[in-house]
């Protein structure tokens, strides 16, 4: 088992399924969207079971990378094809696999035209962010990192709605002008560290002063992925243009690039930075939680609302990530995981009436229990799960994030949880709108309840949330030794700075 | 020193001599209609450069001079020679498809083809002032008449013009530069001078200024050849002007001689003065880098988008070139400054030829058609060319995986390397801005839809070309080494010198 590539076979096998597809299908078979979405079914699928071995094959005990690859790839400039997960990327890793069979199946009769291409540009987006997260090497984890924009430029561009021209160049230029200065960050800490290798650049000192510059060229980088307030404005478009399952996997992963990265490079490389510019983080944060919330409170467009709603959860995510403590960190994690899930199923979930009745306003909708109790169900479920019921999977990131934030600044965390007051408001009042109220519209009196596969694809989705909530503990027992090593050295670092000051 | 010189480094430029002769006898003597004569000679001139190649790689690689030190051979040389003739022999042989669709007919093109080729190599083999100006020239005055080719064609013999008149201008700043520097330095002997000037940077004068006067005309001459801002004005109009054929030509091969010469001329002869000229090369390099990206955005134009296109690209391997000039660095930075240059220029050059394989296969009813916008619906029409272009466009805008980021990659690390971190940050700003007319391209081609769809028809030749481009472009990542470790030796071999 020890000498097979597993994280490369888990990263590349979607390629061979473009590979496949582009060799198999022939495009003047009739069927060939049918034989394309198979082979990208077939792949992503197989690609989730054997990231399954990832799971039963993880020591929890150890805060070292495991399953590490590495080779020499371009020596000249220093970078090595170097791969490996610790107990921070292995569930991010999980879940990519899991939510692009999931997407596959959401596109089964939605996506009609050019479904070949559309099932290539998701297979590669699915190494691209697997590869991401498994990436040891920073200028390994830089190419997987831009690489994700080519499928989604293209994905957003020729399968989105109206306006798509616009969200896609939108979204390229924002991540790109943040990514390219994240870059020459990358390029200045080679020159100092003389390494791309993360693991030596965790244990690498770097200077104050080019710590702090450092920090604000990888900010502008993953503040616009997360993304935090005021860069958030490429979001809410990227999602009412795409198709839906381009926003699941927007919502599911993309979104914790930017916490990832947070957590990877930023905290544990340059420590001292992070604990200048934690208030800066905070308060952008609030801002997004109460901000954005209230922007969602009068959105008239289901998917901007979910958007918005985003937005509001990874601020959570941002503030627990620099609390500091593990209660934060574990807590900014599982928000992420968890909000890849919900926000994935919710999206989905507009996605099923959407294909019906091809409008995503609120208005058009109401009283949709009549007709589709199974959907009400569902969709009652994850809206309690985005609110942050207890026994879902939000509930358990949200209690541990401001647990975490409460040690630190009390004020922080008084103002995080009124956003999840403010986040049942605009849940509640999105589930009222929809599903409950009289059935009047004339559209909607043949509208038909979820079939087979719909329900099938919300299935893993449930379970997982529900689980997640109710027994949180394996979950959290895979990332606890990594994130207490982090925490650990990340206040070691502050320690250490501080007696260099108390000693002039 | 009596007797014949040791012709043997010379072999492929003596046999390209007599290859251009040779066709040019059968052009003149062969009978049967003149697309069958010209098709034959077409077919031997690439032959030729493909065997040239070989002779290369044989015969150059070692370092030494010939011809009483007038002709250099070695590493450096013989790694820009190659580039040169596989983008000639391939640039000619998608040619023939146009030419015959334009019923112009000539022999003479490929003979042109192989002499400006000639040329090409004798300026990258160039020790000595006399030689370089003896291959520029040679190199110049066939690219004129092949600019011009299409003779009742307006805009073709415009071009040829143009070019002509603003090409001799750039020659004659070169010659003025050559004689002061001759006149200063006494020698006009690159290795004599490299040894001279190690000991005046030295003494209490520092260099006089009419030296560092002729070293500046050498190189506006030498901006000019390359299209570096601000002696860019000639190359988009000169771009959009020449048949299209000869734009690919334009944009791939002499770019290769021109920049070698550069960085042959500046490293070699001048490398000793790098404190007097590194700053005009920063200077041009960000001037290359702004034009190019802010220019390239109101263009609709293709042949013209990547007229702008390579005056930016041009700015990018300037910074290699500067990086070579920081003397302070080390000669291990300089070193690697030069071969990031060398990786850049590679891929450039196969993302160039790529790109415009894919513009001569833009026809529509058996016309070439060049307006961006005749782009739109081709992810449908052609879904295959239409992602080699997606691939060239994303490559060009440096997005990973693609070949092109890592040639960006390259010379901003040597940049940071060198300690020219302004230089860096203005490379990664304006590559934002030039994204956005590559992706604009890749947008027309996979959201609008086609008015009107354009030609599936490809001839074959261009397809293999662009199908083996957007392969190494795509694949680079797996086995990088193919192209860097070459050029890291070609780098190595300038400084062994």
């Amino acid at each position: 088992m020890s000498n097979i590539p597993l994280l490369s076979v888990i990263t590349f096998l979607p390629l061979v399924g473009v590979a496949l597809i582009l060799l198999l299908v022939r495009s003047d078979v009739k069927d060939d969207s049918k034989q394309a979405k198979n082979i990208a079914l077939l792949t992503s699928g197989f690609t989730f079971f054997l990231s399954l071995f990832l799971w039963f094959g993880f020591d929890a005990s150890t805060s070292d990378f495991q399953f590490v690859e590495k080779t020499e790839w371009l020596p000249s400039i220093g970078v090595n094809y170097h791969m490996g997960i610790d107990g921070i990327s292995m569930l991010f890793v999980l879940l990519s696999t899991l939510l692009t069979p999931i997407c596959v199946l959401s596109a089964w009769e939605a996506v009609t035209k050019r479904a070949k291409e559309y099932m290539i540009s998701f297979l590669i987006l699915e190494t691209m962010m697997i590869g991401m997260f498994c990436a040891l090497d920073m200028m390994l984890f830089y190419i997987f990192f831009e690489g994700v924009l080519i499928p989604m430029f293209i994905i957003i561009g020729v399968w989105g709605g109206q306006n798509r021209i616009y969200a896609a160049f939108k979204l390229f230029l924002y991540t790109l002008l943040g990514s390219v200065l994240m870059l020459v960050a990358m390029l200045a800490m080679y020159w100092d560290a003389n390494s791309f290798d993360i693991p030596t650049l965790m244990n690498h000192t770097f200077p104050a002063q080019m710590q702090t510059w450092i920090w604000l060229a990888f900010f502008a980088s993953f503040a616009v992925k997360v993304p935090m307030w005021p860069v958030h404005t490429w979001l809410p478009d990227a999602h009412v243009q795409a198709p839906t399952a381009g926003s699941v996997i927007l919502a599911g992963v993309l979104l914790k690039m930017g916490g990832y990265g947070f957590l990877r490079f930023s905290i544990p490389m340059m420590p001292l930075a992070s604990a200048d510019f934690t208030p800066l983080i905070y308060t952008l944060s609030i801002v997004a939680v109460i901000y954005t919330s209230l922007v969602a409170l009068v959105q008239d467009d289901m998917k901007k609302l979910i958007a918005y709603s985003s937005i509001a959860h990874m601020g959570f995510v941002t503030i627990g990530a620099f609390t500091g403590t593990i209660q934060g960190i574990e807590g900014s994690i599982f928000t992420m995981l968890s909000h890849g899930i919900v926000s994935a199923a919710l999206f989905l979930i507009v996605g099923v009436i959407y294909d019906r009745i091809h409008t995503r306003e609120i208005a058009a909708y109401g009283g949709l229990v009549d007709r589709m109790p199974k959907y009400a169900v569902i969709f009652m479920l994850f809206m309690m799960a985005s609110v942050g019921l207890p026994g879902t999977s939000g509930f358990v990131g949200e209690v541990l994030v401001l647990v975490g934030v409460f040690q630190v600044d009390q004020w922080v965390a008084a103002l995080a949880a009124t956003g999840a007051i403010l986040g049942a408001a605009y849940s509640l009042y999105l589930y009222r709108r929809i599903i409950f109220g009289s059935l009047t519209k004339e559209k909607l009196k043949s509208i038909l309840d979820m079939n087979k596969r719909e329900v099938l694809v919300f299935a893993p989705l449930i379970i997982l949330t529900l689980y997640a909530g109710v027994y949180p503990q394996p979950f959290l027992d895979v990332m606890h030794a990594s994130v207490e090593n982090l925490v650990n050295n990340y206040q070691a670092a502050l320690d250490a700075a501080g007696a260099q000051v108390a000693v002039q | 020193m009596s007797g014949l010189p040791n012709l043997t480094p010379a072999l492929p430029e003596i046999f390209m001599a007599c290859v251009a002769m040779a066709l040019l006898m059968v052009g003149v003597f062969m009978k049967g209609e003149a697309k069958k004569v010209t098709r034959t000679v077409s077919y031997l001139a690439t032959g030729a450069m493909v065997l040239a190649l070989l002779l290369v790689t044989a015969f150059s690689t070692t370092a030494g001079t010939t011809f009483n030190g007038l002709f250099i051979t070695g590493a450096f040389p013989a790694f820009a020679k190659v580039l040169i003739l596989a983008a000639s022999a391939l640039t000619l042989l998608m040619s023939r498809d146009f030419f015959e669709n334009a019923n112009v007919t000539r022999f003479e093109y490929p003979i042109l083809a192989v002499l400006a080729t000639l040329g090409m190599m004798m300026m990258v083999s160039a020790n000595d002032l006399i030689a370089l100006y003896m291959g520029l020239e040679l190199q110049s005055l066939s690219l004129y008449v092949m600019a011009s080719i299409m003779r009742n064609d307006l805009r073709s013999t415009e071009s040829g013009l143009k070019y002509f008149v603003l090409g001799a201008l750039a020659s004659g700043m070169l010659l003025y530069g050559s004689s002061l520097v001759y006149g200063f330095a006494g020698t006009t002997n690159f290795e004599v001078m490299a040894e001279m000037f190690a000991h005046e940077q030295d003494s209490v004068h520092g260099p006089s200024v009419g030296l560092i006067f002729g070293i500046v005309f050498v190189m506006v001459g030498l901006a000019f050849k390359v299209s570096a801002v601000p002696f860019h004005m000639w190359t988009p109009d000169v771009y959009e002007g020449a048949p299209t054929p000869v734009t690919a030509f334009f944009a791939s091969a002499p770019k290769v001689a021109a920049l070698s010469l550069f960085v042959f001329v500046m490293m070699g002869a001048f490398g000793d003065l790098a404190a007097q000229w590194q700053q005009i090369v920063i200077f041009i390099s960000i001037a290359s880098m702004a034009l190019g990206a802010f220019a390239a955005v109101a263009q609709t134009n293709i042949k013209r988008l990547m007229a702008y296109s390579s005056i930016g690209n041009v700015g990018y391997m300037l910074i290699g070139l500067a990086v070579g000039g920081a003397v302070a660095s080390g000669a291990e930075t300089q070193q690697n400054g030069i071969e990031s240059m060398l990786v850049y220029l590679s891929i450039y050059i196969i993302m160039t030829l790529g790109t415009f394989g894919c513009i001569l296969a833009m026809k529509r009813g058996g016309d070439n058609v060049e307006n961006i916008n005749d782009l739109a619906g081709l992810s449908k029409s052609n879904p295959m060319m239409a992602a080699a272009l997606a691939i060239f466009m994303f490559s060009m805008a440096g997005i990973p995986p693609l070949a092109g980021f890592f040639g960006k990659l390259y010379v901003f690390q040597s940049a940071l390397e060198a300690g020219l971190v302004s230089l860096a940050v203005i490379g990664v700003l304006s590559s934002v801005v030039g994204c956005f007319y590559y992706i604009r391209l890749i947008k027309i081609m996979y959201f609008d839809d086609a008015e009107e769809d354009l030609d599936r028809q490809v001839g074959t030749e261009i397809s293999m070309v662009v199908a083996a481009a957007a392969i190494v472009i795509l694949a680079f990542f797996i086995y990088p080494g193919f192209i860097t470790d070459s050029a890291a030796a070609a780098a190595a071999g300038l400084f062994a010198g």
